[in-house]
């Protein structure tokens, strides 16, 4: 039950907001499209992801914006079904939002063409396809954060590190869960094995991803793997770890993409004792020892308010800061090539285009953004469970970047 | 009140078969269909992409109906079929680079052919062993299309297909997309109100109320109830062809099993075997979640704070959209489509009642 005292608070909070808007209104304000999914099947992503982008947002905000306006993040929830993304989107034009901030893969995919017609940009930090990367072929998608193609070579590059710093005869298990993003890194991965010269098996596990005991087993008894790049989504990360537990195998030789290495999964997973060794690649800095979340936790304490519960899963948090980041960067670079705040879609997908040494205490990496590379270079960086919290395992490092390049211009 | 259906003679066979005998319901309908025509220009072009949602909205639902309100089969794959004729659609746009007047038949013929086959174990089981029959073939379909590149165009299982042109114009904003989707929407409505009324629309409705006794009285129960599952894959075949277009990609996981009890959803709320119903259904399925999230961004302030509405929107999004489902059902189990037949029976005698 509401009390009447809350409720009469609130109502008061409401109009002091409602003046407050009104007063913003006056001036200039930038409007940023988000879209979100507290709801649907990735809702335990969306509910730290979008409070850390707002957050963000709140902090550029108290600080005076940007070139002297205010930023809205309008959120939009469209719990990951396509015709709602398609209805938000055009929703977020006609406010007039300078950039859309999208969220899935499959609404990335059904808004790329209408973005290019409209020339707005939108961004698919962690999913989308990789091919967008190419600037050339994709100019107003933005995966401003490592693809898939950069964490299998990210991954290999690390397993090759972890294991004496030569994969010759080595055996490399790839766990991944049978969807288009599940198979999305396998040319790379077998570009990978030529090269190096590993031996790569790969291990299918078909969606809901919550059975695999017998590609554990294969991978632990039969295959004998030395390394284990797993690519899992929703429950399955856990089960894998305990799968993998359960078959004896040493979680130090794991490593998961970046979708199957939040603190959920470990909790999920029998908690951070039974995933103690694990890896987990990351497009964003995880932890709370970075200065912007000191600023944050700031900002809320002199409203005399507490940190929001969410910061405590650094992992989906800290993305949604990177993600607001990177999009405040673009503004900012594009008001100061206008010199003024009345910028244009357009201008921001320049603005994106000038990113470089923008990483705000390290929990951006070095992203370089040009007008072909819209990944800013595939920058991950490695993190392990151990003693109770994700701790650095690497510093950021892009790998095999002439080989992805490569296959970036052939295959894109 | 305001019309009688007595004093119309029907003195030609023509009169006697239109569509709408009464000079009202004639009205009626040419004056939705000159809103229609106005819509793209009095609207914004936000509100015009609503409507395309919902006029695809519409070919599907309509298609879904044939099959479970009409001949009383039901079938939880229905998305399926759409993607089979979105990749069909696609391929061939791609592939061989036919126009849409010659791909969105041939999707609408593939998802027919798939559907009549998967309409097979209809001809030995019913209710809840054919839902789990159809959900088989959702599954088999899905796994099918992401598992052959031939199909799917590659690891990511999407093609991007170019835009529909017409006369050398290329159809892209929301606004000429709309007159596209209106077309086949329109040719799809009077479609199944002819096909409803025609021989094979009887047919299913005999097979809908007891199959045994239409068996008895000479019904074919093998063609028709394949029939019926072949046309209704046709309309889903489409419905996948119109979303391909519109979108300007075919990808699977726009059509997965949520998205077939979607549109269950629409039929259900809007009227199991009513072709007013499963229009009123695809807007009413289609409008809420947005409407609701209107009134919550405008008057949700009034009660919570900023902060809380962004996480409150999507959440009470789903509550309301539950809950008043559950609403329209009990107040009218019959769909949307019975409450207005009761308004519309109410105000005839209106305000002579007894």
């Amino acid at each position: 039950m509401l009390k009447l005292s809350r409720l009469f608070g609130g109502a008061l909070a409401a109009a002091a907001l409602l003046a407050a808007s009104s007063v913003l209104a006056q001036k200039k304000e930038i409007v940023i499209g988000l879209q979100c999914d507290r709801t649907g099947p990735t809702q335990t992503v969306g509910v730290f992801l979008c409070p850390g982008y707002h957050d963000y947002i709140a902090l550029v905000n108290s600080k005076g914006g940007v070139g002297g306006a205010q930023i809205r993040a309008m959120e939009i929830d469209h719990e990951y079904k396509v015709p709602s993304a398609v209805e938000s989107y055009e929703r977020h034009k006609k406010e007039g939002a300078v950039l859309i901030s999208i969220y899935g893969t499959p609404q990335t995919q059904a808004l790329t063409q209408r973005l290019t017609e409209d020339k707005i940009a939108g961004t698919s930090p962690g999913f989308g396809t990789a091919a967008a990367a190419n600037g050339d072929r994709y100019p107003y998608i933005f995966p401003i954060a490592a693809t898939y193609w950069s964490q299998a070579a990210g991954a290999v590059q690390f397993a090759k590190d972890k294991l004496g710093g030569s994969l010759k005869g080595k055996k490399i298990a790839y766990l991944f869960y049978d969807n288009p993003a599940g198979r999305e890194p396998l040319p790379v991965l077998e570009a990978l094995v030529k090269e190096e010269g590993f031996e790569m098996r790969t291990f299918a596990v078909p969606p809901p991803g919550v059975e695999m005991g017998a590609q554990v087993l294969d991978i632990v008894q039969r295959f004998r793997a030395d390394f284990v790049i797993a690519h899992l989504f929703g429950r399955s990360p856990s089960v894998s770890i305990k799968e993998l537990k359960r078959a004896g195998y040493p979680l130090s030789k794991v490593v998961s993409f970046v979708w199957g290495a939040s603190e959920a999964d470990i909790t999920a997973a029998g908690g951070w004792a039974a995933a103690e060794g694990y890896y987990g690649i990351q497009f964003a800095g995880v932890g709370s020892d970075y200065p912007v979340l000191k600023e944050i936790t700031e900002m809320y304490k002199k409203q005399g308010k507490p940190a929001p519960k969410e910061m405590a899963s650094t992992v989906f948090y800290n993305r949604g800061v990177l993600i607001a980041a990177i999009h405040v960067e673009a503004i900012r670079n594009a008001v100061k090539a206008k010199g003024g705040t009345n910028i244009t879609p357009h201008d921001v997908k320049l603005g994106f285009e000038r990113i470089k040494g923008f990483t705000l205490g390290g929990l951006v990496p070095p992203l370089e953004i040009n007008n072909v590379d819209h990944e800013g270079g595939g920058w991950v960086q490695v993190f392990q469970a151990k003693g109770g919290k994700w701790v650095k395992s690497t510093e950021w490092f892009k790998a095999y970047p002439t080989l992805l390049k490569r296959m970036l211009a052939t295959h894109g | 009140m305001f019309h009688r259906e007595s004093g119309y003679y029907k003195t030609t066979y023509a009169k006697d078969m239109a569509l709408y005998p009464l000079p009202v319901a004639r009205w009626a309908v040419a004056a939705i269909v000159l809103l229609l025509c106005i819509a793209p220009f009095a609207l914004h072009e936000y509100y015009v992409s609503i409507l395309n949602l919902i006029l695809v909205a519409t070919v599907g639902a309509l298609g879904l109906n044939i099959l479970v309100g009409y001949t009383g089969q039901i079938s939880i794959g229905h998305a399926a079929f759409m993607s089979v004729g979105a990749y069909t659609a696609a391929n061939l746009a791609v592939k061989l680079g036919w126009p849409f007047w010659v791909t969105l038949p041939a999707g609408g013929l593939m998802a027919a052919a798939i559907g009549a086959i998967v309409g097979i174990p209809s001809l030995r089981i019913k209710g809840l062993y054919l839902a789990i029959a159809t959900l088989a073939a959702q599954l088999i379909i899905e796994w099918t299309i992401n598992h052959t590149p031939a199909i799917s165009g590659g690891v990511q299982a999407s093609i991007e297909v170019p835009r529909p042109t017409l006369f050398g114009t290329e159809l892209k904003t929301q606004t000429q997309l709309y007159w596209f989707l209106l077309f086949f929407a329109v040719l799809a409505v009077v479609g199944t109100l002819n096909l409803v009324r025609s021989r094979i629309g009887r047919a299913f409705i005999a097979i809908r109320d007891q199959d045994i006794a239409a068996e008895i009285i000479g019904i074919n129960i093998f063609r028709y109830k394949l029939l019926s599952f072949a046309i209704s894959s046709f309309y889903a075949g489409v419905t996948g062809v119109l979303y391909t277009y519109y979108l300007g990609i075919a990808n699977y996981e726009q059509f997965t099993i949520v998205t077939s009890i979607d549109y269950l959803a629409m039929i259900i709320i809007g009227g199991l075997g009513s072709i007013l119903g499963s229009i009123l259904g695809a807007i009413f399925v289609t409008l809420l979640p947005i409407a609701i999230r209107l009134g919550m961004e405008n008057w949700g302030g009034l009660l919570f704070s900023a902060a809380d509405i962004n996480n409150l929107i999507p959440n009470m999004r789903l509550i309301l959209f539950g809950g008043l489902i559950i609403l329209f059902l009990v107040l009218e189990p019959e769909g949307l489509n019975r409450l207005w037949r009761n308004i519309r029976s109410y105000f005839r005698v209106w305000p002579f009642s007894y």
